[in-house]
């Protein structure tokens, strides 16, 4: 080849090549050579559409950070700074918030394809468990960096959501204390949590994505059909329903990508608070520890489980049990492989009932999610209650349920129309 | 010992959040109806331009916009430095420095019985944003009740005279007696709301004084987020791009995928 630019690129790779051959190898374990079903659909976007909201996170968050003060006489005003005195600083915000906000819908979508198809089915466990880990660290971080701006939710957010700590009988007083550093959410809580924010929680999180990709590159990814393209092999030892991921994820990943850039934009742009969803008008007042808030209460994502804990009675004066449930909601997810016996993986494939019961569990899902942004009325609350013990039906009884119904039979080689 | 204070803290705030959650559901939507459509829009910069001249001039000696510098509105409001420094600066500051007027909190708190508030992000905070503030200031009524004399509608017992009053006018609230019935089933006769009444006349009259609470909400829009221009700006050029990027990666995704069967 003649082309200069193409000599130095070639040189450097050879250089590379020669003192870490493992780099090319690697390379093709997981991208050039890993061989993905060529079934994925649309619900296999939001894995890589989660890693590009992870990357915007960190990015967006690391320059935020060179403006941000974690200090409770500083953070609301700095904060401000950043949306009026910083250059582009609005945007960086935005992208910020926008992201945090997307990230969870992203991750729950993502979550949701894993029920549909039985990605979380054996030899799969391990990453399943990875991903409940994520979504559990996904959910501290997002806790800790809403309290960071200092508004009035932010504060009172905390305030509430440490006090959960304090419920649990014997150590809860003192680990409450230990959590905040102080009696009350104050400054010392507000600087041990923008450590863990920027530092502990993002660290671990890219450690525990990497564990999760190569967890699932051990396995070979699941698909819509829920059958292993690994039985049905070419004479080279190739899936034959398998294509590389590059370049034909990475190019369709690609397209995602940028569709989903797409509508973040009309977001960003055009309705940065989404209305109040994604930036709360209460956060736009500096926390006032005088002036409790009419209404406490979290931002979306986490309102399902804001409102099991609503929903459960106090017990003898303690606010525990609902705290031990809303927790077992979300821990609950670590057991779904062990749950589910149904004799076929994919929703395509499963009985009636099975897809009766995961729409009626989206729907108290998404139920609970209204619940958790509103009053409490006594209608509400019983709704509440209603649909938190079929979340938890859902799970504790799919034993028996997911082998129930007939079953349509799996095809041998996967769906696929072009 | 030492726990007990913090387990009482615990207790207390658990018990104030049921409080709030069961017991406000009536306040919820309190003044909520009597928020009208302002009608306010930032990229008109005359109404911008008029309504921070009102806020200067009636707001002002007691609110501040702490966030807001000069040397900001005057770039984005389409004025000289001159211009902002002679017609919107009472306070004597400097251009590269911010909205505020020299009144101590102690001696507003005094004077007010409390600090008036910086209003930088009031239309950020306030379920309605622009439409509030136009609202509120529709909303002032003579109430012999109030230290003040006047009492608002949009934000009952607030502590703020109607400083728009000359403008305004002086109006009274008028309330129909409606019977309903409560959840016992018994009739009770309350208080509802009916309409303003115009006791005495302003200098403006009903359609230029909307127009002066629409100016002042329209600047408040705009200082409680200054980058709107830029955003809105910004946003259209990138949305054609991803747009226009996003069909070239179909196009690719198309090409790639042709030979996958």
């Amino acid at each position: 080849m003649a082309n200069p630019v193409m000599n130095v690129i070639s040189a450097g790779y050879d250089w590379v090549n020669q003192r870490a051959p493992g780099a090319t190898a690697w390379w093709n374990r997981h991208v050039g050579q890993y061989y993905a079903p060529k079934n994925f659909n649309f619900w296999y976007y939001f894995g890589s559409l989660a890693m590009v909201v992870f990357a915007n996170q960190i990015l967006t968050g690391i320059w935020l950070t060179m403006h941000y003060k974690p200090d409770a006489k500083l953070a609301f005003d700095s904060v401000e700074y950043i949306m009026r005195d910083v250059d582009w600083g609005w945007l960086i915000r935005y992208l910020h918030s926008t992201g945090a906000s997307l990230f969870f819908l992203v991750i729950y979508l993502h979550m949701f394809r894993g029920l549909m198809y039985g990605s979380y089915r054996k030899p799969r466990e391990l990453i399943w468990v990875i991903g409940v880990v994520i979504f559990l660290a996904t959910m501290a971080e997002a806790f800790m960096g809403y309290v960071l701006p200092w508004g009035q939710m932010s504060y009172w957010g905390a305030q509430v959501i440490s006090s959960i700590y304090g419920t649990i009988p014997f150590v809860g007083p003192d680990l409450l204390e230990f959590i905040r550093g102080d009696y009350v959410i104050a400054d010392p809580a507000l600087n041990r949590f923008f450590a863990l924010h920027v530092i502990a929680v993002p660290l671990v999180l890219a450690g525990l994505i990497y564990l999760h990709l190569m967890a699932l590159h051990e396995t070979g990814s699941n698909n819509p059909d829920g059958i292993e393209i690994k039985k049905k092999k070419d004479a080279n030892g190739k899936p034959l329903d398998g294509i590389t991921f590059h370049p034909y994820y990475t190019v369709k990943d690609l397209f995602g990508t940028a569709f989903f850039l797409l509508i973040a934009s009309f977001i960003v742009f055009y309705a940065p608070t989404f209305g109040g969803w994604f930036l709360e008008p209460d956060n736009f007042l500096v926390a006032d520890p005088m002036v409790t808030p009419l209404l406490i209460k979290p931002v979306w994502y986490f309102t399902p489980y804001y409102a099991m804990l609503r929903a459960v009675p106090a017990v003898f004066g303690s606010q525990f049990p609902g705290v031990l449930v809303m927790g077992g909601g979300v821990l609950i997810f670590f057991l779904l492989p062990w749950l589910d016996r149904s004799p076929v993986r994919s929703i395509r494939y499963r009985s009636m009932l099975s897809k009766v019961m995961l729409a009626l569990w989206v729907l108290c899902f998404f139920w609970l999610g209204y619940c958790g942004t509103r009053h409490a009325t006594p209608l509400l609350t019983l709704s509440a209650q209603v649909c938190t013990v079929f979340y938890f039906a859902f799970f504790l009884l799919m034993p028996w349920w997911s082998r129930l119904g007939a079953t349509k039979p799996e095809p041998e080689r996967v769906n696929f129309d072009h | 010992m030492t726990y007990l204070p913090i387990s009482q803290t615990v207790k207390s705030l658990l018990a104030a959040l049921a409080f709030a959650l069961l017991s406000s559901v009536a306040l919820a939507n309190e003044g909520g109806e009597l928020i009208a459509p302002s009608g306010a829009n930032v990229d008109d910069q005359q109404s911008l331009q008029r309504g921070a001249k009102y806020f200067v001039n009636y707001c002002m000696s007691c609110h501040n916009l702490k966030y807001m510098r000069y040397s900001r509105l005057a770039a984005d409001l389409d004025l000289s430095e001159q211009q902002v420094m002679d017609a919107l600066n009472p306070g004597g500051n400097k251009f590269g420095e911010t909205m505020t007027v020299a009144m101590a909190p102690a001696d507003a708190a005094l004077w007010f019985g409390k600090a008036p508030p910086d209003l930088s992000l009031t239309t950020r905070y306030r379920e309605g944003g622009a439409d509030w503030v136009y609202s509120y200031l529709k909303s002032f009524y003579v109430d012999p009740k109030r230290p003040s004399g006047w009492n608002n509608l949009v934000f009952p017992s607030a502590s703020m005279p109607h400083v728009l009053w000359e403008l305004q006018g002086t109006q009274a609230a008028v309330y129909d007696t409606v019977s309903a019935k409560n959840a016992e089933g018994e009739l009770l006769q309350t208080q509802k709301f009916s309409h303003f009444e115009l006791i005495k006349p302003g200098k403006l009259d009903a359609k230029a004084y909307d127009q002066v609470a629409r100016d002042i909400a329209t600047f408040l829009e705009y200082v409680g987020e200054p980058a709107v221009f830029q955003r809105k700006d910004v946003g259209w050029k990138v949305i054609l791009f991803l747009a226009f990027f996003t069909f070239i990666t179909w196009l690719l995704k198309k090409e790639y995928w042709s030979d996958v069967h």
